[in-house]
């Protein structure tokens, strides 16, 4: 039996936003060399033709999430077609929401704004994504240095083993003033019919976060 | 500066405080601002308070005042001829 078909959960669709660039699995959609973060996001909002009024209002580490959620969970994925409680969201960061609370900080000498406060905490990323698409199952947000691979295995691997959870949104989605990454990888129970379906290990996690191509292959 | 010109000020201030993609032409002042009209949100209502108090110093002393001031863009510049301090000279 291949390592393949032994495979326990499955990491169907990956997508990478980092250094200028966004992969959706295997293929560059936009690379953009010289732009600034925020010039980056707007390009790539624009690029994949998202019309979200609530976009222009989140904060940058929402619009990192959101971009790079839009890549995974897109066509021939469909979260309508599942019961929302079986649908979770499980992320992590090293600089939680500190793009956003330095921000909060700069605007205490006068009054600062209500739409900006709302949005210094990181878990608020894991609540737009689910809105925007119906996600109502497990949600949770890890801080750490680095990416949890092994971590994050293990905590989907049991949500998965205790049966409630059919498809899971897991990754990593990190922004500081001008660096940013979001890999976010859609992973699930079963396999797709797909040439990016792999096996749901930290190997093809870290992988995919560290290969210069985006490709897992 | 008169009504009319306080009315299209504020609809300038509205799209920028709460980042809007629309232009103030698109604005009908009698419009409700909330649920239907723009559709506006409960954060939003504290940032038209924000702006009240930054850009026109007036504080909204009593909070059960806040959805008839805020009903429209027409509202709220009656609501701000009546409680602005005239300037001084």
């Amino acid at each position: 039996m291949s390592t393949q078909s032994m495979a326990a959960y499955w990491i169907n669709a990956a997508a990478r936003i980092s250094e200028n660039r966004a992969f959706r699995n295997s293929e560059l959609l936009l690379e953009k060399q010289r732009a600034s973060a925020d010039e980056f996001l707007a390009e790539l909002y624009s690029k994949i033709g998202l019309n979200y009024p609530k976009w222009y209002k989140m904060d940058r580490l929402s619009k990192l999430g959101m971009l790079a959620a839009e890549l995974v969970l897109s066509s021939p994925f469909n979260s309508r077609e599942y019961d929302p409680f079986e649908l979770g969201i499980v992320l992590s960061n090293r600089h939680s929401s500190l793009d956003t609370d330095r921000k909060f900080v700069e605007q205490l000498g006068g009054i600062p704004s209500p739409a900006v406060f709302v949005y210094t905490l990181p878990n608020i990323v894991t609540g737009e994504i689910s809105i925007r698409h119906g996600f109502k199952g497990e949600q949770a947000f890890f801080i750490d240095e680095e990416f949890p691979a092994e971590f994050l295995v293990n905590y989907i691997s049991r949500l998965f083993e205790e049966g409630s959870t059919h498809t899971c949104l897991v990754g990593w989605t990190d922004i500081l003033g001008e660096s940013y990454n979001a890999t976010l990888y859609r992973v699930s129970r079963v396999r797709e019919d797909s040439v990016h379906s792999i096996p749901f290990t930290s190997k093809n996690l870290y992988q995919y976060l560290h290969h210069e191509q985006g490709s897992v292959s | 500066m008169n009504r009319d010109q306080l009315v299209e000020e504020l609809k300038q201030q509205i799209i920028e405080q709460l980042n809007l993609q629309v232009k103030p032409s698109d604005i009908v002042a009698a419009d409700p601002l909330f649920n239907e009209g723009l559709g506006l949100d409960s954060i939003d209502a504290l940032e038209l308070i924000v702006l009240m108090q930054q850009k026109y110093r007036i504080k909204l002393a009593n909070a059960e005042d806040g959805p008839k001031v805020f009903q429209s863009v027409d509202t709220m510049a009656d609501f701000i001829i009546a409680n602005q301090t005239p300037q001084a000279g």
